[in-house]
């Protein structure tokens, strides 16, 4: 995409003439279509050399590397499935960051939208036993979605009505959100016979949503896929997602054309909470059946990464979440087969994340030599 | 100049404070994520399936062993006792190991597992974080009948869960009743201090039993207790190091997954330690006094001879110090002879069963009494493992 629209209100600040450009005779420009996939195409190029330069030092052949990489994402049906597992709960959780990000709002705090939805449907899956297994899970999911909504909403309001700082808010709001699901699962919601690792009681084996049909993989993929699909239409194709849009360009001008500034914030903030409360509520009504710590995993904070990465665009966030998803499940394999520290999949993400964010000065700048001189 | 050369003028606005300010919390994102990515397992029955074997696939004759660590292998704690143990057993013939480490407690662990069977060969599994076991070893365990899983921590219910599947864990307050003997012995101020992530039963038994040591031979002794409220929380840890050698004490222990912190705060402020995992002694040279170590090795041997024998071992197994399970450190400089031998003597009636930690009259810290006077509790009794309470001489609360 163009680099003017992809990141609204990012850098609201200081507009500064555009200088000038230095036109190479006989370079043509890229159009912004074709950059949008040329860039982070050369990009992922220029990453994978320099990962491959880190495991070379490392005394590793880096081709041998990347063919157990391969093997251990996509190679086999096991693996694909691994990674399309993986990339399930980042598909939500990104959202958290990209849903705010098109109003121009920087969310980090979808871990604690993930643990906070997590808890509530835990909690929810408890209090509503004895239900239908449909009810149970009904009430579950509304609950996740909900408490993770009234999270980051809550950061969205006060950045809203108090002019309150929403990335540091929202993070901090994690660290309140992760001490929360501590105290209930150690104190009013444990339950009792788990002695040595505190969690509320379980929502009863009926009631948990097994793997989709021929696979290995749960609904959270179906619905997070969905999820980004709707959230693409609604951030392009609606009215309301234009709006937003306006509001990340530039607050003042949409609240001139007559856009409710806030509610819009607050909107944005609490659809991309209730999307990391519900990866939440899928990581208990899918693979833990009760809330306890292991749901601060890190997936909330793994999803910023994938937001930034696909430029905090609905559609790019499915590719982008696959393929983070497919990097984590050859982690192992680099491990077991090469002896390489468990880091070195976190040395691959930072060049990553780096090299991308790098490329991103080349829109606009990328040329090529028109045929016509080429000759 | 330069900048202007590789910005254009128009991305410059997208560059400005915000995102700087953005890049920070992305950067520990990174490394928070870090948590679920690296664990990962990676997959794939490629060996069968690509007539590949690479590395993974082992000859009919070698058992391959699955070794997975919730934390870094090298911790200088929880892990590394288990890495340790899995090194030793590398070393027995027929046998290949894999280790994965950094391995969450979430599907990550499911996929760790299926990827070691499928891509290893793997036969033998030892997932060892206590998280591991309900729901992902009995689920995984359900679909690979074949394979066996050996989990440390005792949550093994005969009739309920997979045939293929065993529990282990040793009575290691016993080395801890030892280590508090040493503590209580050589301190000056009679003040100890005990950082533990959290109070549940496992670990109240470690504080009580060292109480207990220390009072044995220190009655005027107080143990001050501080909980972090997480197994690896190191600023926590530091912090509390400090505020207790602030507070007087002059030996600290800890039972959380890395007693590194611990060890080196202490260490750093002059103060003894006793250490808890594996041996830490090269982290305090000069104030390491000992510390209550697993003996893994001991443990996976046996298991895998039971399975080379093609038997399933027990469900259920546990020790103290008279199966092998667990050990002290050797003695650091600053422990007395006399100390040494009051030590030594309770370890070797631990050892024979002649000193039982648990007996009467026994209070609680509150007043309230726990054991009658006559009556008491061997390590083998179950009601130890739902332990709620402090003993006299702990200062420090429950909640």
């Amino acid at each position: 995409m163009q680099a003017t629209t992809e990141s609204p209100g990012l850098g609201a600040a200081a507009p500064r003439p555009a200088a000038p450009k230095t036109r190479v005779p006989g370079l043509g420009a890229l159009g912004p279509r074709l950059e949008a996939f040329v860039i982070p195409l050369l990009a992922l190029v220029v990453s994978f050399v320099l990962f491959g330069a880190f495991v070379a030092l490392a005394g590793h052949p880096p081709l041998a590397v990347f063919y157990e990489m391969y093997r251990g994402a996509f190679g086999t049906w096991f693996s694909f499935q691994n990674t399309l597992q993986r990339a399930s709960p980042l598909l939500l959780t990104a959202l958290c960051t990209a849903l705010p990000a098109r109003a121009g709002l920087v969310v980090i705090g979808g871990e604690g939208a993930f643990v906070l939805g997590g808890l509530a449907a835990g909690a929810a899956g408890v209090g509503l036993a004895g239900s239908p297994p449909t009810t149970v899970v009904a009430g579950m999911f509304s609950a996740g979605a909900l408490a993770g909504a009234l999270w980051i909403g809550a950061a969205g309001l006060l950045r809203a009505k108090r002019g309150v700082n929403e990335t540091i808010s929202s993070l901090l709001l994690s660290y309140i959100g992760i001490a929360l699901l501590n105290h209930c699962v150690e104190g009013p919601l444990r339950d009792p016979e788990s002695l040595n690792k505190p969690s509320t009681r379980h929502i009863g084996e009926a009631n948990l949503i097994g793997a989709m049909p021929g696979l290995d993989v749960h609904w959270g993929l179906v619905v997070g896929i969905v999820a980004c699909l709707a959230a693409y239409v609604l951030t392009e194709r609606t009215v309301f997602g234009f709006s937003a849009a306006l509001v990340g360009g530039n607050a003042r001008a949409a609240r001139l054309s007559g856009v409710k500034v806030s509610q819009v914030l607050i909107i944005m903030c609490a659809l991309g909470g209730a999307a990391a409360g519900t990866a939440g509520a899928f990581e208990v009504a899918a693979v833990h059946g009760r809330a306890n710590a292991s749901l601060v995993a890190g997936y909330g904070y793994a999803g910023i990464l994938v937001s930034f990465l696909a430029r905090h665009h609905g559609l790019a966030i499915i590719p982008v979440s696959l393929f983070l998803g497919g990097i984590a499940a050859s982690g192992g394999l680099l491990q077991r087969v090469f002896g390489l520290p468990d880091a070195t999949v976190n040395v691959l993400q930072g060049i990553l994340f780096v090299v991308l964010i790098a490329s991103d000065t080349l829109y606009g700048r990328v040329r090529y030599r028109a045929p016509a001189e080429a000759s | 100049m330069k900048r202007r050369l590789v910005l254009p003028a128009r991305s410059v606005p997208r560059f400005s404070r915000r995102i700087a300010l953005v890049a920070l919390p992305l950067l520990s994102a990174t490394h928070g994520c870090s948590k679920k990515d690296e664990a990962p397992a990676a997959p794939a029955s490629a060996a069968a399936a690509d007539g590949k074997p690479a590395a993974a696939a082992p000859s009919d004759a070698t058992l391959t062993v699955g070794f997975i660590y919730v934390g870094p292998k090298d911790d200088y704690g929880y892990n590394q006792a288990h890495h340790e143990g899995a090194v030793a057993v590398s070393k027995l013939p027929g046998i290949k190991i894999r280790e994965e480490e950094k391995v969450p407690e979430t599907l990550d662990v499911q996929k760790t597992m299926e990827s070691m069977i499928n891509l290893d060969g793997a036969k033998l599994l030892f997932p060892t974080s206590f998280g591991y076991f309900d729901p992902h070893i009995l689920k995984i365990a359900e679909k690979y009948p074949d394979v066996k899983f050996f989990h440390c921590g005792g949550l093994y219910q005969e009739g309920k869960h997979p045939k293929n599947v065993g529990s282990y864990f040793g009575y290691i307050d016993e080395a801890e009743y030892v280590a508090g003997i040493v503590a209580g012995g050589t301190t000056k101020s009679n003040k100890l201090g005990f950082i533990a992530a959290k109070p549940i039963p496992q670990v109240l038994r470690n504080i009580n039993s060292y109480t207990l040591g220390a009072r044995s031979v220190n009655p005027k002794v107080e143990v001050t207790v501080i909980f972090t409220g997480d197994w690896a929380m190191p600023v926590k840890e530091a912090e509390a190091a400090n505020s207790l050698i602030d507070q007087g004490a002059d030996v600290l222990t800890s039972h959380v997954d890395s007693p590194k912190v611990v060890i080196e705060t202490a260490e750093k402020r002059g103060v003894f330690s006793t250490g808890y995992h594996a041996n830490q002694a090269q982290l305090a040279p000069k104030g390491y006094l000992t510390g209550a170590e697993w003996n893994w090795e001991k443990v996976y041997q046996a298991y895998i001879e039971k399975t080379q024998a093609g038997q399933m071992a027990d469900h259920l197994v546990r020790g103290g110090f008279s199966s092998g399970f667990i050990k002290l450190s050797p003695y650091g400089a600053a422990v007395s002879d006399a100390v040494k031998a009051q030590a030594e003597d309770a370890k070797a009636k631990l050892t024979a069963g002649s000193l039982v930690i648990y007996q009467g009259p026994l209070k609680d810290n509150a007043g309230k009494e726990l054991i009658a006077a006559g009556a008491k509790k061997e390590p083998t009794d179950i009601t130890l493992e739902s332990m709620n309470y402090l003993v006299a001489g702990v200062k420090g609360t429950l909640n």
